[in-house]
């Protein structure tokens, strides 16, 4: 179907040679792989993530960088968008140079072969009949139309020429598949956000990147009602409504305004009896201005609503301001060491004095409850409950800020049970977890006891005095100073310890003892602590007390909290005991006029492949000529497919034909 | 009778037996769909029909399919009769629980397979028929275990309670299953059609493979345990687009193998023309034809695959397209054999340089496949809604 042939090299002009590369097959195999490979990179790179996580990623150099290159949204980077565009020209001009030849070919029955070349084709046969030339070529030429071929008879000089070609219909398969990929992409492209993208280069719209009240939102970046397409999410808490909706541009958003104003009535999340969600429901409350009754309905996953145009989709739920009743339990010494209890509610920032400092309190989410891999590594391949939960940062003047989320059913490690709590840094981080022990009566009071004990200046003076005593009773030495030294050095160590846990003692073991009885002294000051901090724990109970095994796992457990809360960074410790849920439903609502278009063309596609692959395109040719008294029939025939099967097809259309005049001959 | 490699096998059902056939799938749909059609809606109904109607074609004109099916039917039911509605039977009844629980029935679908393909090698070797035949036998075992521990496992998700119940194509873990069985019947149907039992080994090396990633996902992960379907999954659209892509899958792993044998061959006959490769292996030109075939089936599949995908996901995540991981790579794994299609059909490239080609989109396959499940995060992974 190429146009090339053996004429010396036919001058084109320019315009002629860009529309013939247009059409090669290189040229078009070449943007096939092209388009592949760069459909790669979207989807090792996550896209539309917030700017701040990918500069945290890469850093500031190559965050520009990849930035420029538009490899934060890939698919509708101008490069990407070239590629697509001179995919679809290419096969534009493919489908317009090919399309009058497949034509031609589909209606063509060929009636100007040449004995001589049906002789040269493989497939053949001949073979001679009694009956006279006409009666033979009408009976071929009525099994053959029998058999569901066009067929045509043609006089030739010495005798009668009968074409037949039967799936012609396969050409149709060749301007089906590429007229569907033309038709898509185009219908794709009523679809895209390239002339949101545009009216932002033209300058006419700006991409809002703050996060600012719906209302204050400046009207150069927020959309009209109109025709266009677009794609847009909106939270609504339950009982509130909205009638915008933001669409996310790159590392901001525009706001869409919609022609109706969606009401959340309630959302709702049912479990399967495991636990996990079976559905997510809202019932929809619809105010349109040209309807006097406002349209109710429920929509959920995979059942969108379906309004003028319009596509209302349950995307997703986030929390819609839960009131949580929160405990604070103190940490540090600052603030007294009782609990305090205080209301909150989630997305709220509070200002917290603690102490000299002053401390933001942004309550971030809160779930009811966890049905979850362990978000620790200890068993992360079993679901089970973890309780309601909260995130929260604590934010300190400098602006620096932590991160926490709090699981609020004990979770058990070796027969243990502890409260878990996680921290990070910043979002690129994995929480490290915080295990606080729970006492056998449930709580953390007894926790707290033993922290408010090692903090008891006086209660340590009277322990590390008593340990010096005792530890020196055996010793020959029996001095003042030593027993001076001793006692304050175990009143120091304990301080150390409440300071900066096992890190800071050993950095004194390694900073301030002399290195030549470093590895004397070393392991006898850490054991010389264990010993004073178990005095410090079981220094509330009575003397007679049994101490059984769970205490000292106990202690070792609460040791280990209190070495660690240097890393924890918080004061406090926020323990949750009474909410409200509130919930709120994530809509997607979108508009796509391209969508009817895509599906034609979809539906074209899959037409024009089957067409392509499975409606051979067969042909027969035969010539019948006087022969003696006989008739000669030659048969050539041939298929544009699968050769092999064509090898059965022919005998078997063989037999059939030299059968018709019964006394057919060799 | 022998046949030689690449020879093509029509036909060879009576009509009779043809019209008997039709009748039996006709009455089993119908049945199907008096008894449930309180619980069926209109897309449902559509997709019965549909069965019936693909399973009287696969049938008609092939013997050892309606033989699969009629086992398949009869273990099937067997083991439905024996759960009654109590799953612990699972464990306690001795027929189930050796033979017809789907995990049971897995495990000798695995077993087979592997052991399949081992007959195969052993055939090829011993430059035996009989034994390759054998071989053949114990794949449509394989397969018949594999398509009855579906279908007891559809069963079982009911039993665990009816809104956990569910088609299982929904995770990982049936999926592979699936795999399995489909890309063995495709190869069955070609192996019957142009006598290349030498290409047996090679093709169930794939499957083998998958078996074996299965064994190791069941006994790491826990994965056999059915899981209720997450929202998202939860539509009828699942119940084709899943089998369809798979279907693609099957073809084009098929083809990959295919055009391993091939190379495999095309170096063999240039070292040792009368070795047991060069000579026991179909000729190249057979194989050529067939990794055409195979992709050609496979790009069809496809194409209705990721179409009804994005009718799936205008549906469920409000656009037909949006850049997921899982799609793109659908498109990529697309795009990749759309290219190839051309150079063959268009440029007349064939031989070893489509051979390589074809293997290594089974890589570009393999990715689309598992790969993003296991390295990409985005809409297809449902660990939240
Ligand atoms: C996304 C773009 C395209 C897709 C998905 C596509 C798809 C296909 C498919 C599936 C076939 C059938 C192969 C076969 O017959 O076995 C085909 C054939 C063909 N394509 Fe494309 N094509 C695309 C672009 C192009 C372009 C740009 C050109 C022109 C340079 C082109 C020229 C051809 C030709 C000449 C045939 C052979 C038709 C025949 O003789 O059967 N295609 N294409």
């Amino acid at each position: 179907m190429s146009d090339v042939s053996d004429s010396p090299i036919p001058r084109h002009t320019l315009g002629q040679r860009i529309f013939l590369f247009l059409g090669t097959m290189d040229l078009a195999i070449t943007l096939l792989l092209a388009l592949a490979v760069a459909s790669i990179i979207g989807t090792v790179l996550q896209q539309n993530q917030p700017y701040t996580d990918y500069l945290i990623k890469f850093g500031p150099f190559w965050f520009d960088i990849f930035e420029t290159a538009g490899l934060y949204d890939v698919y509708s980077a101008l490069w990407f968008l070239a590629i697509l565009t001179l995919l679809v020209i290419s096969t534009s001009v493919c489908l317009i140079r090919n399309t009058p030849s497949m034509l031609k070919d589909m209606w063509n029955l060929r009636t100007h072969v040449q004995e001589k070349s049906l002789q040269a084709m493989h497939h053949k046969d001949q073979w001679s009949v009694d009956s006279s030339v006409d009666e033979a070529a009408k009976e071929l030429q009525l099994e053959l139309a029998e058999q569901g071929f066009r067929v045509k008879q043609t006089p030739k000089a010495d005798g009668i020429l009968v074409s037949a070609m039967r799936g012609g219909m396969n050409r149709m398969g060749y301007i089906f598949t590429h007229l569907a990929i033309v038709i898509i992409c185009l219908g794709g492209l009523m679809d895209s956000n390239l002339p949101l993208k545009f009216a932002e280069w033209q300058g006419t719209l700006k991409i809002e990147t703050r996060d600012l009240p719906i209302n204050e939102v400046p009207a150069e970046s927020r959309l009209a009602v109109g025709d266009q397409a677009f794609r847009g999410s909106i939270h609504i808490p339950e009982g509130r409504s909205s009638d915008v909706a933001f669409v996310a541009m790159r590392d901001g958003y525009l706001i869409q305004k919609l022609p109706f104003k969606l009401e959340v009535k309630d959302f709702r999340i049912e479990h399967y009896a495991t636990g996990q969600p079976k559905s997510f429901e809202t019932d929809l409350l619809l105010y349109d201005k040209e309807v006097a009754e406002p349209l109710a309905t429920t929509i959920s996953v995979n059942h969108p609503l379906i309004y003028k145009g319009y596509a209302i989709y349950q995307a997703s739920f986030s929390d819609g301001g839960s009131e949580l009743t929160l405990e604070a339990w103190p940490l540090d010494q600052s603030v007294g060491s009782s609990p305090v209890s205080f209301e909150t509610k989630v997305f709220e920032n509070r200002q917290m004095s603690w102490g000299q400092q002053s401390l933001k309190l942004e309550m971030l989410s809160f779930r009811p409850f966890n049905i979850n891999p362990d978000p620790t590594e200890e068993d992360p391949d079993r679901l089970r409950n973890f309780g309601p939960s909260f995130g929260f940062k604590l934010r300190e003047e400098s602006g620096e800020a932590r991160e926490y989320l709090n699981y609020m059913l004990p979770v058990e490690r070796n027969g243990r049970e502890f409260y878990l709590s996680g921290v990070r840094s910043s979002p690129a981080e994995d929480f490290g977890y915080l295990y606080l022990p729970v006492d056998s009566d449930g709580g953390l009071d007894t926790f707290n006891r033993f922290l408010r004990q090692l903090r008891d200046s006086e209660l340590i003076e009277k322990l590390a005095g008593e340990m010096a005593v005792e530890t020196l009773v055996s010793m020959a030495d029996q001095s003042d100073t030593l027993k001076q030294s001793l006692h304050d050095s175990l009143a120091t160590l304990v301080a150390m310890f409440v300071r900066g846990g096992f890190v800071e003692v050993n950095d004194f073991i390694e900073t301030a003892l002399p290195e030549a009885e470093r590895d004397t002294l070393g392991p006898a000051y850490l054991s010389m602590l264990r010993e004073m901090l178990a005095r410090v724990y079981f220094s509330g109970f009575d003397d007679d007390e049994l101490v059984d095994d769970s205490q000292l796992l106990f202690l070792q457990d609460a040791v280990d909290v209190v070495g660690s809360l240097s890393r924890y960074g918080a004061p406090v410790f926020f323990l949750l005991t009474d909410y409200v849920h509130v919930e709120a439903s994530g809509l997607q609502v979108a508009r796509s006029p391209g969508k009817p278009i895509v599906y034609f063309g979809c539906a074209l596609l899959i037409t024009g492949v089957f067409l392509l692959f499975y409606l051979p395109q067969r042909r027969f040719w035969m010539i019948v000529k006087n022969k003696e008294s006989n008739s000669m029939i030659l048969l050539a025939g041939m298929s544009n497919r699968n050769p092999r099967e064509f090898d059965g097809y022919f005998e078997r259309m063989v037999q059939k034909l030299r059968q018709l005049s019964g006394n057919s001959k060799a | 009778m022998t046949q030689i490699a690449g020879t093509m096998i029509d036909d060879d059902s009576c009509s009779l037996t043809r019209w008997i056939w039709y009748g039996l799938m006709a009455v089993a749909g119908i049945v199907l769909l008096s008894l449930y059609s309180h619980v069926l809606d209109g897309y449902e109904i559509a997709i019965v029909v549909l069965t019936a109607v693909t399973l009287s074609l696969l049938g008609q004109n092939w013997p050892g399919f309606r033989q699969h099916v009629a086992v398949v039917a009869v273990f099937s039911f067997i083991a439905l009769y024996l759960y009654g509605t109590d799953l612990a039977l699972a464990e306690k009844d001795f027929l189930l629980n050796y033979i017809l629980a789907s995990q049971s029935a897995f495990m000798w679908m695995s077993a087979l397979f592997v052991l399949a393909t081992l007959t195969y090698f052993l055939g090829l070797l011993l430059r035996s028929e009989f034994t390759e035949k054998v071989a053949s036998a114990l794949t449509w075992s394989a397969t018949t275990m594999g398509m009855v521990g579906l279908m007891v496992r559809w069963r079982e998700s009911y039993l665990i309670s009816p809104d956990v119940g569910h088609i299982p194509v929904s995770n990982l873990y049936e999926v592979f299953i699936l795999f399995a069985v489909i890309t063995a019947l495709l190869y069955l149907f070609y192996e019957r059609r142009y006598q290349i039992r030498s290409l047996g080994g090679f093709v169930l090396l794939v499957i083998s493979a998958a078996v074996a990633f299965q064994l190791w996902y069941t006994f790491e992960k826990s994965a056999h345990e059915i899981q209720p379907l997450v929202p998202a999954l939860q539509s009828y659209w699942m119940k084709i687009h899943v089998p369809a892509n798979f279907v693609g899958y099957g073809a084009f792993s098929m083809a990959a193998m295919i055009g391993m044998a091939y190379l495999l061959m095309s170096w063999r006959q240039s070292v040792a023309p009368n070795g047991l490769i060069a000579s026991r292996l179909p000729p190249l030109n057979v194989m050529d034809d067939l990794m055409y075939k195979a992709i050609a089936l496979g790009f069809a599949f496809f194409t209705v695959a990721t179409i009804l995908g994005a009718l799936w996901a205008a549906e469920a995540w409000g656009g037909y397209w949006s850049w997921d991981p899982k799609e793109t790579w659908a498109l990529i794994v697309w795009l990749n054999y759309a290219a190839w299609l051309h150079m063959r059909m268009t440029k007349g490239w064939h031989g070893r340089p489509m051979a390589w080609w074809a293997v290594i989109g089974l890589f570009v396959t393999l990715f689309a496949f598992l790969g993003v499940n296991m390295f990409l995060s985005g809409l297809h992974s449902y660990g939240t809604l």
